[in-house]
């Protein structure tokens, strides 16, 4: 994979809740980069912090209880996180979309579905009236609706499933974002409507060159969809690497247990699915050292004592694990 | 949308039915004959008995008295010999109708104004005061709240008219009292419907569409806020209805309410029972307007109205 | 609320080239990889410790405890019975003899208000209490077992519940006449239906849940079912509905015994207190005002508690401030 142009480079970044215990470190010194016209897969378990990172691009976190601790968030060359309020809101949808986890709730249930995707032009003096309506007919039939008129003029109860998440990529994609986010976008959908909108997604990739961030826990998306992959555990990035890397040079060995964990076809009868013992960290107090220690197979005593570097394996991969410091060569 | 119609109007009309079934077996099982009284004139004695077609059996008479009541027809008064309870409410509705609709527009109005204002302030001092009117207004009956305007604005620092219904000026006093319960239970209401909806999915929809918080505030969050609130219309209509009784003996406005309490007083059978089963029809129609109206407004209840 | 400025602080930071001695394989350990970090929370002691919290609601609590103690003790220790008159008293102010001084009839008007509240708590605890029962029983048995109980007890209720219930509670009392057994009556002959209908909702829920299906697969009996696993789930619910019912009661009573059809003098009630005290108004108005101080505070007292307890049992909000 050749280098491409950055579009969006998350630095060091920390964000957490206050809650009745405390604060709660969900983001903890994040750090990577997008680039032009690339799938980026962010993978973890539930509860890694991935979801909130995303949604920290956008700043869609709710600010109380949550807020940024360190870091930055920088989109051509600008800070998001230092932007005013008006400026956040061009930046929303214009330069990033969003495409959220459950289609079921996140449309309005009392607006038409045409005034949903023509809101997003809502502040822009840029484009007519007519304009705008076509622009969404457009969009529609892009993200493979028929019978546009009619969906139009129609409320998100009176669709299924896949068809509102068509309308949710639909509005992340109006008005021409060099970004998308898709925030688990299948896991409340059904396997065939999965396959339909990954491959949707895909193909909107290649006819907008739009870059997309696509989070999940299932290996199988990221192994179809994604350039370079961003591996979360407790908050932190624990392994990047493009899609090669992370499959047939996995370093970390939690990336490692992931892989073990799911089935392949190539598998044999006799080969069977080792999960990976235990639950994830709370970050209501996370543990000092690497948080993976605890379930790691070959956790050290220095792993559970300090939080390892990051090193880097390539180019484009890079792991913090304590494994890859030459004193531990050879265990 | 006809469909939902039509199975809300069926569910109406069998409230309708059962309410006049219990009315009419309620006047058979009161003790002996309702209507001998020493006070009746033999008249009005013989006009009861006709109206009830006691001389009948049961279920003729049952049906005779639906029959009347198709008509319109709501029976005698014991007390105004003179007069059919048909009478009396046309004389003294359009006093409560004016009364009430003042009362509603307000406590709705202002109830929801203060219900957003308090949650889109959530913790600030316009909240605090907010909840506070609306927990105040909740607990205090119609009456207490009645006698307590009346008393400092009208008798202690005389600057309002303290009964009668003459006039403007007249009106304000009966109306905040009449509204104040159903303000306060309105505003507490849209306050935590509106928070609730904040947490909502298509709110950070929205927020993501990189839209205005007074584009946010206005057409995603009170318009599906407001849900709830027409929930309750039905009972708020009830409720303002049955606080005219009070109001009304308060401040002697001669509405009906005025006029089903005196019948109280004066042990008058047949006009409680011919204006309670007005009243109850009339609260039946509110509801069946209020269901509609709600299947207009929020499109998922036409299709799916189980 | 004070403002905390939070720094990040990264674990701490390790050296460039740690002991040697640390690297050495130790694997996962069982008791960390599982480890609970937060502190353990039943349901019901997250809910109080929630309640406590809430010092507006405990102050509802306190207050509405008071009262009750009042209404049991005041008028055992008072030396005027709520019925004797006294004719040189009549509209007489507060007085060191009479604190909340006198009714148009010279009764004293501290122990009529607590007899009142003897009365009008009465009624209102027990029709509340009584229409959550009935409306529990009714609603979890048609939730539960569903079938043709549920469907006939639910289109009659269907049909009721579009009848005003103070229309029905009016004419019960038309025909019962005034009293407070037949009070309680007829509040209660429509007044469950609004329970029933949501611990119907409820339960119906909750029998879908997957919680109740494993219970079901165990072998586990109906009866141990409901008492273990759906009612422990709906309890916080229905003390939340009692709570908030108790105030409506009272101001039904309040309500039916002011338009005549309540509680009939010389019995007290709030209601007729009220009633009273508005006659007087022009020329007495402590007769209003004292009775009005109580009815409120009581109701306010009453809501804020339920409030509490609401925000206490939402389990939206379990485990947050």
């Amino acid at each position: 994979m050749s280098e491409r142009e950055k579009i969006l480079e998350i630095r060091n970044l920390v964000f957490s809740f206050r809650t009745y215990g405390g604060v709660v470190h969900a983001v903890r010194d994040v750090s990577f980069d997008v680039r032009k016209g690339e799938i980026l897969g962010i993978v973890g378990e539930s509860g890694c912090g991935k979801s909130v990172t995303a949604q920290c691009i956008l700043r869609l976190n709710p600010e109380p209880p949550g807020f940024f601790e360190n870091g930055e968030i920088l989109y051509a060359g600008q800070d998001v996180l230092k932007m005013k309020k008006k400026e956040l809101r061009n930046f929303r949808t214009r330069e990033v979309g969003f495409v959220f986890q459950d289609p079921m709730t996140s449309l309005n249930p009392t607006m038409r579905i045409g005034a949903q995707i023509e809101e997003v032009f809502l502040s822009r003096t840029d484009v007519t009236k007519s304009e705008v309506k076509e622009k969404a007919l457009n969009i529609l039939r892009l993200v493979g609706i028929s019978d546009v008129e009619r969906r139009y003029r129609q409320y998100p109860h009176e669709l299924s499933g896949g068809m509102k998440q068509r309308i949710m990529i639909a509005i992340a994609l109006v008005s021409e974002p060099s970004v998308i986010i898709c925030d688990e976008p299948t896991t409340s959908l059904d396997v065939t409507i999965e396959a339909q909108i990954l491959d949707l997604l895909k193909e909107l990739r290649e006819r907008l060159g739009t870059s997309v961030i696509m989070i999940t826990h299932d290996l199988g998306v990221i192994a179809k969809m994604c350039d370079r992959v961003v591996v979360m555990y407790g908050g932190k990035v624990v392994e990047t690497g493009d899609i090669r890397e992370i499959f047939y040079e996995t370093a970390h060995p939690y990336t490692q247990g992931l892989l073990k964990s799911i089935a392949r076809l190539d598998m044999d009868k006799t080969d069977v699915l080792t999960p990976i013992e235990g639950t994830p960290p709370d970050l209501f107090s996370p543990p000092e050292g690497c948080p993976f220690a605890a379930r790691c197979d070959r956790a050290m005593a220095v792993c559970q004592r300090y939080m390892p570097f990051e090193s880097r394996l390539s180019e484009e991969h890079m792991t913090r694990c304590w494994l890859q410091h030459e004193l531990a060569k050879g265990i | 949308m006809l469909k939902y119609i039509g199975k809300r109007l069926v569910a109406a009309v069998l409230s309708l039915v059962a309410l006049i079934t219990v009315v009419f077996f309620l006047v058979r099982l009161m003790p002996g004959e309702p209507f001998t009284s020493a006070k009746l004139t033999q008249q009005v004695a013989d006009n009861m008995r006709h109206y009830y077609g006691f001389d009948k059996p049961l279920i003729v008479q049952y049906f005779q008295y639906i029959g009347n009541l198709l008509r319109g027809d709501f029976g005698y008064s014991m007390k105004y010999t003179n007069k059919t309870v048909n009478d009396i409410i046309g004389q003294t509705f359009p006093f409560s109708a004016d009364l009430g609709i003042r009362a509603l527009v307000l406590a709705i109005s202002v109830g929801l104004i203060l219900g957003i204002l308090s949650a889109l302030h959530r913790g600030k001092t316009i909240d605090f005061v907010c909840v506070l009117v609306a927990i105040i207004g909740t607990s205090m009956p119609d009456f207490i709240v009645g006698a307590l305007l009346q008393y400092f604005f009208g008798i202690k620092w005389g600057l309002l008219p303290v009964a009668r219904y003459l006039g403007f000026e007249y009106t304000i006093l009966p109306s905040i009292g009449l509204a104040f319960y159903t303000l306060a239970q309105v505003s507490r209401i849209m306050r935590a419907s509106m928070l609730e909806v904040v947490q909502q999915d298509y709110i950070k929809t929205a927020r993501a569409k990189g839209l205005s918080d007074l584009r946010i505030t206005a057409r995603h969050q009170i318009r599906n806020a407001i849900m709830p609130v027409i929930t309750v219309l039905g009972p708020t209509v009830a409720a303002v209805l049955t606080g005219t009784f009070v109001i009304e003996s308060i401040f002697a406005i001669p509405g009906m309410g005025k006029y089903y309490v005196e019948s109280v007083a004066n042990n008058d059978y047949s006009m409680i029972l011919g204006m309670t089963v007005f009243y109850g029809s009339f609260l039946i129609l509110c509801n069946l307007i209020v269901d509609i109206l709600y299947g207009v407004v929020d499109p998922r209840v036409r299709v799916g109205s189980r | 609320m004070k403002k905390t400025t939070y720094v990040y602080q990264p674990e701490t930071p390790a050296p460039k080239n740690p002991d040697a001695s640390l690297f050495r394989t130790v694997g996962k350990s069982a008791e960390e990889m599982d480890k609970v970090t937060r502190p353990n929370l039943s349901f019901w002691a997250d809910a109080w410790r929630r309640l406590k919290k809430n010092r507006v609601a405990l102050f509802g609590l306190i207050l509405i405890a008071v009262y009750v103690l009042l209404a049991i003790f005041a008028p055992l220790f008072s030396r005027y019975s709520f019925s004797a008159m006294d004719g040189k008293m009549i509209n007489a102010g507060p007085s060191p003899e009479h604190w909340l001084g006198c009714d148009s009839v010279g009764r004293d008007l501290w122990v009529r208000i607590w007899m009142g509240a003897r009365v009008s708590l009465t009624i209102g605890i027990a029709a509340a209490s009584i229409n959550m029962m009935i409306g529990a029983v009714m609603g979890g048995l048609c939730g539960y077992y569903g079938g043709k109980l549920d469907m006939i007890v639910m289109r009659i209720v269907d049909i009721l519940y579009g009848i005003p219930s103070l229309i029905i509670t009016i004419l019960v009392m038309v025909v019962l006449g005034p009293g407070i057994h037949t009070l309680i009556v007829a509040m209660c002959i429509i007044g469950w239906i609004g329970t029933c209908r949501f611990v119907r909702g409820e339960v119906y829920r909750l029998k879908g849940q997957d919680f109740v299906c494993a219970a079901k697969v165990l072998g586990v009996r109906d009866f141990t079912i409901i008492m273990r696993h759906i009612l422990p789930n709906i309890m916080g619910l229905l003390i939340t509905n009692l709570c908030m019912a108790i105030p409506n009661a009272i101001f039904q009573e309040a309500f039916l015994s002011y338009i005549g059809l309540g509680i009939s003098p010389p019995n007290c009630s709030w209601g007729i207190l009220a009633k009273e005290g508005i006659h007087m108004l022009r020329m007495a108005p402590h007769e209003i005002l004292f009775p009005a101080f109580f009815i409120c505070s009581t109701m306010l007292a009453l809501n804020l508690l339920g409030d509490g307890l609401r925000d206490a049992f939402d389990p939206h909000l379990r485990g947050t401030e």
